[in-house]
């Protein structure tokens, strides 16, 4: 059982964590990741919008930054846990209930593919209480209606303090939306999800 | 939100009434697609959506266009269209005829950038391009090679990435904000439904495009369609798929050698 003590006294369990970001997300990732101290106990989706490349460079330079397995979606890829998960490009990114992803190329939403929405609101139906959801800098309204989903079955969401954020628009989204349980800075995401951890080696 | 068993109940109709059979799709995807359809076509309740599509013929036409998915664009990925260039293509000039099936070819832009690859490279002339959708809507769109002028731009730029020369926009003439394709590449065309779930093979190809068409599938619809594929390629044809698909763990795959970095396989046992 993940224990993370929270304002409100209760603890987090989870089996999926999913980080959304848009613009300034990629250098908090690039100070979040050394900082995860491997085996996870969950899986760790990221979703960052960025070009339409079909090249692999972001999976291999966060690969560098932790020596937790990074992988680029695939179609069908099994769901496991202990392992960092990116979004392909010019994809949207779901999960199915048998624990495999898949991925979708329709329309793009908040003028996005991938979208942090259709992932969270795709994990939110899968995982339900089992899910964290965490929004990063942005300046694009993508994450919030995502996170309402997560709240409505069960998980638990975080937003980066706006002030921290390189662009403080999508996390202040969130915020004026009412669907962050929690605000944190960067430390303070770092500690959040090492504290999900339950598989850490302390 | 639509309840899985409603989600069920819905597949059970169009299967019974209709004969389309979504059973085999991936279930994320498909679920957003409905649920994206009850909020667009402002359903009050499931039981009204489902009365519409089991009683009202037309409404089933935009619901199975909507149920799947027809984003496409021209030269998309273009170093994979570099590659049918400069490596697969070269390796057909001999042959009598070249036969292609694009399959599950949505509004036909890839169909045209094929056409396009072909001319450039002096072998449009004997080549037939096979163009198959489940929906009769999209195709009749594709058939009339007529695409929106804001996209020329991207599709330009995706020409030239792929090593294309020309300027590309002699290939079409702009009418009020929409673009036709010069008819010269559509002769050689041939359009026709077919629905990869239940049709069975119709030719012998020597290369054969589906490309983002298996990630809306489960892994055993995948099975049988890369069976039917398998089964619809000549010897040393080709198979492409999309840029995150892939024929490992399949049943066919060790008779196919993939090419170097790109989802391009030939045909080798």
């Amino acid at each position: 059982m993940a224990k993370n003590r929270l304002n409100a006294g209760h603890s987090v369990d989870c089996s999926v964590v999913v980080i959304g970001g848009s613009t300034g997300s990629i250098d908090v990732l690039l100070r979040l990741l050394p900082a995860l101290q491997p085996p996870l106990s969950f899986a760790l989706i990221i979703v960052v919008h960025r070009r339409n490349t079909a090249d692999s460079t972001l999976a291999h330079l966060f690969s560098l930054k932790t020596s937790v397995p990074v992988k680029e979606v695939d179609d069908k890829d099994v769901i496991r846990p202990g392992t960092i998960y990116l979004a392909p490009a010019d994809y949207h990114l779901l999960l199915e209930r048998d624990g495999t992803f898949s991925l979708d190329d329709s329309e793009k939403i908040n003028y996005s593919r991938p979208s942090i929405d259709v992932t969270f609101e795709s994990a939110a139906d899968v995982c339900g209480s089992q899910l964290v959801g965490v929004l990063l800098s942005g300046a694009n309204a993508d994450g919030t209606a995502g996170l309402k989903a997560i709240k409505s079955t069960g998980g638990f969401t975080v937003v980066q303090e706006p002030n921290t954020a390189q662009v403080g628009f999508m996390p202040q989204q969130a915020i004026s939306g009412g669907v962050a349980d929690n605000v944190l800075d960067i430390p303070g995401l770092i500690r959040f999800i090492n504290d999900l951890n339950t598989t850490r080696s302390r | 939100m639509i309840e899985e068993e409603e989600i069920d109940l819905l597949l059970k109709d169009l299967y019974e009434v209709y004969g389309y059979d979504f059973t085999q799709y991936a279930r994320a995807s498909l679920k957003r697609r409905i649920n994206r359809l009850w909020t667009l076509d402002k359903f009050p309740s499931f039981a009204e959506l489902r009365y519409r599509v089991r009683s009202d013929p037309d409404y089933l036409k935009r619901f199975v266009e909507e149920l799947t998915v027809n984003v496409t664009e021209m030269f998309r990925d273009p170093t994979y269209y570099r590659t049918l260039r400069t490596e697969v293509l070269p390796t057909l000039t001999a042959k009598p005829f070249i036969r292609i099936w694009h399959a599950g070819c949505s509004t036909g832009e890839e169909v045209f950038s094929m056409a396009i690859l072909l001319k450039e490279v002096r072998l449009l002339h004997k080549s037939i391009l096979y163009a198959t959708d489940l929906n009769p809507e999209v195709l009749e769109s594709a058939r009339k090679g007529i695409f929106s002028m804001s996209a020329m731009k991207q599709y330009s730029e995706n020409y030239i990435l792929s090593g294309g020369t020309t300027d590309f926009s002699t290939y079409y003439t702009a009418h009020y904000g929409r673009v036709k394709f010069n008819e010269e590449l559509a002769e050689k065309m041939v359009f026709s439904t077919h629905n990869l779930v239940s049709d069975r093979s119709f030719n012998e190809f020597d290369l054969i495009l589906c490309r983002n068409v298996l990630i809306y599938f489960t892994k055993t619809l995948q099975e049988r369609v890369l069976t039917l594929f398998d089964e619809s390629l000549a010897p040393l044809s080709y198979l492409g798929l999309g840029s995150k698909e892939t024929l490992k763990f399949s049943s066919i795959q060790s008779r196919y050698k993939q090419l170097e970095g790109e989802k391009i396989w030939r045909k080798i046992g």
